[in-house]
């Protein structure tokens, strides 16, 4: 089985079996990288260009070492939009790149839509890092894949994400992820930090994060994005962090045993406690594990790889 | 030269006809308007451009309106131009060769172009171009505040004098509530009607769709119903207060018709305008990130289409104006929160009109001309405008409310193509377009 699209740039766009055949795909990926020479020849020859508008550690390390592990030829291009008059527009940019024959091109960058920009005119596959407040499709696909690894299902959990909803495009791709493969999704986050209807996005919704993280199976944490937020929507960190905080006392509130996400980086002491981000229940650092796995199994898959049936 | 339009059926709802009657014009002035004008059965039935010969002094052309509508030339008292600043996105000829071809035959043209309208010098400069180059006539409009920064007076006196026929700092909302005051108390010394973009910038920073269930889904930054609506009230409180003739421009929130609707009926001077975009178009149109979908104010949810509609319809909306906001393709083609905002809407503003209005027969003819004629004309008292009596100015429109046409993407008299409704079918046009006595449009 195949992917059958050209690009990856929202999860809106994905039926569920496309879902389920992404972090198949990633589970044998994974197998790669217990080797000690952590290296298959799938993507040699093929180019892929991490085009980056945002400053990124993660996600961008996370491409490259997927990209490298597969053997394609990785190039890194981080720009920073100081503004939009100075400069090259993003579309001269693409067709510069797609002169140069990539076969993928990562793109992150923030505004909403602008990765289809680039989807709509080049010939090279795209996948979105990141588009605003928009979509993190890999991000989404990763957390489905460590969630997975961890329960063994998806189908019937429920997860509670907690925090800046408004502003986040993990949110956005998340809840639609989770909604695809059958789960229930909570949000929580005061009402300065919602989007004008967050009920469109299909899930429930609450300013109560006890409420929220009640019975869930996982929490997510969302990260106060300081750099995204004027200062009318919160009056200080340290109220946030009293109103929706995850601390220890929180935690001992919700299941035995409750999951603990967060997409990071981490603002130790304002969403996260340090006690519960290092805690035995956390999949953090699983989850950066994972994004590289999904990396490498879109890669694969968008470039014409095929699923190994078994 | 004398024009005899024959066998049209005329509609001019300034004067309440709506019938079969012949139209003479001489020198630029409708002389008759008449079952049977003397001579219109010299031409019979045919073709257009049939000369009748001469009457003794000068030479009649004769066009045969059977089957077609014959309305006062229409009026957009919304219309960028970009002349004087960027020409290459719209000029004072190619508007007005827009205009034309989309059936108006009198156009405003708002003041923020680069330098913008705030002097005499400015106005005088935009008149003697458009008297050289224009196809249709050009009413500038006069900034409200000096450089439309918002903080002094503009020489509003002067620019009444040289020609403006209404005040507005359109696209840079007057912030500063004394400043509008002020304004409108200076404006009813000149009896000029103040027309502004009402928009609360603080409640609009940064965003760039309607604040609602779209942007919710695509997680770009929404520009709140209040934002207009606040505004909005604060305008009406004003008038009131001052005594001033208040217009608002572009009206597209449910919030905004209610306020205007209050105001109106406890007898406050406010009128208002709608653009086709708004009546029509839904933020659902965003979800591709065209960015022909982005304007200011921004498309509105199903909701307050609705709402602006019925205001259309109930007459609380009396004006159709287009907002034509020329934009060149590669500022454009940009990402969505980059592009700037604003669309094309001289060519497509009747077809569009027609198709969604009149086809759909929520709006009966008379009444769809009157909101394109003689309204925008009694709000800006243009003498001799919006109407087909005898002694009024010749311009008038001819449309064919049956002929249906494509919104083609490379076929604009404009210098830009910045639409949404590229590819549209669309049922009626003007077929057309007289200035002064002068042809100055018509399809081929």
């Amino acid at each position: 089985m195949a992917l059958k699209r050209k690009d990856l740039l929202t999860i809106r766009e994905l039926e569920s079996d496309e879902i389920h055949l992404i972090l198949d795909t990633a589970d044998s990926m994974k197998e790669i990288a217990s080797r000690d020479i952590k290296k298959v020849p799938a993507l040699r020859g093929k180019t892929l260009i991490n085009l980056f508008y945002e400053p990124s550690t993660r996600t961008r390390t996370s491409f490259e070492i997927a990209g490298k592990w597969l053997s394609a030829d990785v190039i890194n291009i981080s720009t920073t939009v100081s503004s939009v008059t100075k400069g090259e527009s993003l579309l001269d940019t693409g067709k510069t790149l797609q002169a140069m024959r990539p076969d993928v091109v990562v793109i992150r960058h923030p505004v909403p839509g602008a990765p289809k920009i680039l989807a709509d005119r080049l010939q090279a596959s795209i996948i979105n890092a990141g588009d605003g407040a928009h979509e993190h499709p890999t991000q989404a696909l990763l957390d489905l894949l460590t969630i997975r690894e961890r329960l063994g299902r998806l189908k019937g959990l429920t997860v509670a994400i907690v925090g800046d909803i408004s502003h986040s495009r993990v949110a956005r791709s998340g809840i639609q992820a989770m909604r695809k493969v059958g789960m229930d999704v909570r949000v929580a986050g005061p009402p300065t930090l919602l989007p004008r209807h967050p009920e469109e996005l299909g899930a429930q919704v609450t300013t109560d994060v006890e409420a929220a993280i009640a019975d869930a199976d996982v929490i997510m944490m969302l990260r106060i994005q300081r750099e995204r937020q004027g200062p009318t929507l919160l009056p200080s960190l340290r109220e946030y962090s009293r109103l929706f905080g995850l601390t220890v006392e929180r935690v001992k509130k919700a299941r035995e045993g409750v999951l603990i996400m967060h997409p990071g980086p981490l603002n130790r002491g304002v969403e996260i406690a340090p006690e519960v981000a290092d805690g035995p229940y956390s999949l953090i650092l699983d989850q950066v594990t994972n994004g590289v796995a999904i990396r490498m199994a879109l890669l694969y898959l968008l470039t014409g790889g095929h699923a190994a049936t078994n | 030269m004398r024009l005899l339009i024959t066998g049209g059926r005329v509609i001019d709802p300034a004067s309440g006809v709506d019938a079969t009657l012949d139209i003479l014009v001489e020198d630029g002035q409708i002389l008759q308007v008449d079952k049977r004008v003397q001579g219109s059965g010299s031409g019979g039935p045919g073709k257009n451009k049939k000369p009748a010969g001469r009457d003794g002094q000068t030479e009649i052309r004769v066009i045969d309106a059977t089957g077609k509508i014959v309305v006062p030339g229409l009026i957009d008292m919304h219309v960028h131009l970009r002349e004087p600043g960027r020409e290459d996105e719209e000029t004072i000829a190619s508007g007005t060769a827009a205009a034309a071809r989309g059936g108006f035959t009198s156009i405003c043209c708002m003041p923020n172009t680069d330098p913008v309208n705030d002097t005499a010098s400015v106005t005088e400069y935009i008149l003697e171009q458009a008297k050289k180059v224009g196809r249709v006539n050009v009413f500038p409009i006069g900034c409200i505040s000096r450089g439309h920064h918002g903080e002094q007076l503009a020489d509003i006196g002067d620019l009444a004098a040289a020609g403006c026929v209404g005040l507005s700092d359109d696209g840079k909302p007057v912030m500063n509530a004394e400043l509008m005051r002020r304004a409108m108390e200076y404006a009813t010394m000149f009896d000029i009607t103040v027309i502004p973009h009402c928009e609360d910038l603080t409640l609009s920073e940064g965003g760039v769709m309607h604040e609602g269930r779209v942007s919710t889904k695509l997680g770009l930054k929404g520009i709140p119903s209040a934002a207009e609506a606040v505004m909005v009230g604060r305008d009406i409180l004003l008038s009131e207060y001052t005594g001033a003739r208040l217009h608002v421009c572009h009206v597209s929130t449910t919030e905004s018709i209610c306020l205007i609707r209050e105001a109106r009926a406890r007898g406050v001077q406010v009128s208002g305008e709608a653009t086709p975009h708004h009546l029509i178009l839904t933020d659902e149109a965003v979800r591709g990130f065209s960015t022909n979908t982005k304007m200011n104010p921004p498309l509105r949810s199903a909701e307050d289409v609705t709402a602006l509609r019925e205001a259309l319809i109930d007459g609380t909306i009396e004006i159709i104006a287009t907002d034509h906001a020329p934009h060149a393709s590669f500022e454009k083609e940009m990402e969505y929160d980059y592009a700037p905002f604003g669309i094309i809407g001289l060519e497509t503003a009747l077809g569009l009109i027609l198709t969604e209005f009149y086809h759909t027969r929520l709006l009966a003819l008379p009444m769809i001309i009157e909101r394109l004629t003689t309204n925008p004309a009694r709000i800006l008292k243009l003498k001799h405008k919006g109407t087909l009596v005898p002694g009024a100015d010749a311009d008038i429109t001819i449309l064919d409310p049956d002929q249906e046409w494509i919104v083609e993407e490379n076929d604009w008299q404009s210098k830009s193509k910045n639409s949404p409704f590229i590819g549209w079918k669309l049922k009626g046009r003007a077929v057309m377009t007289i200035v002064a006595g002068q042809v100055v449009w018509e399809t081929s």
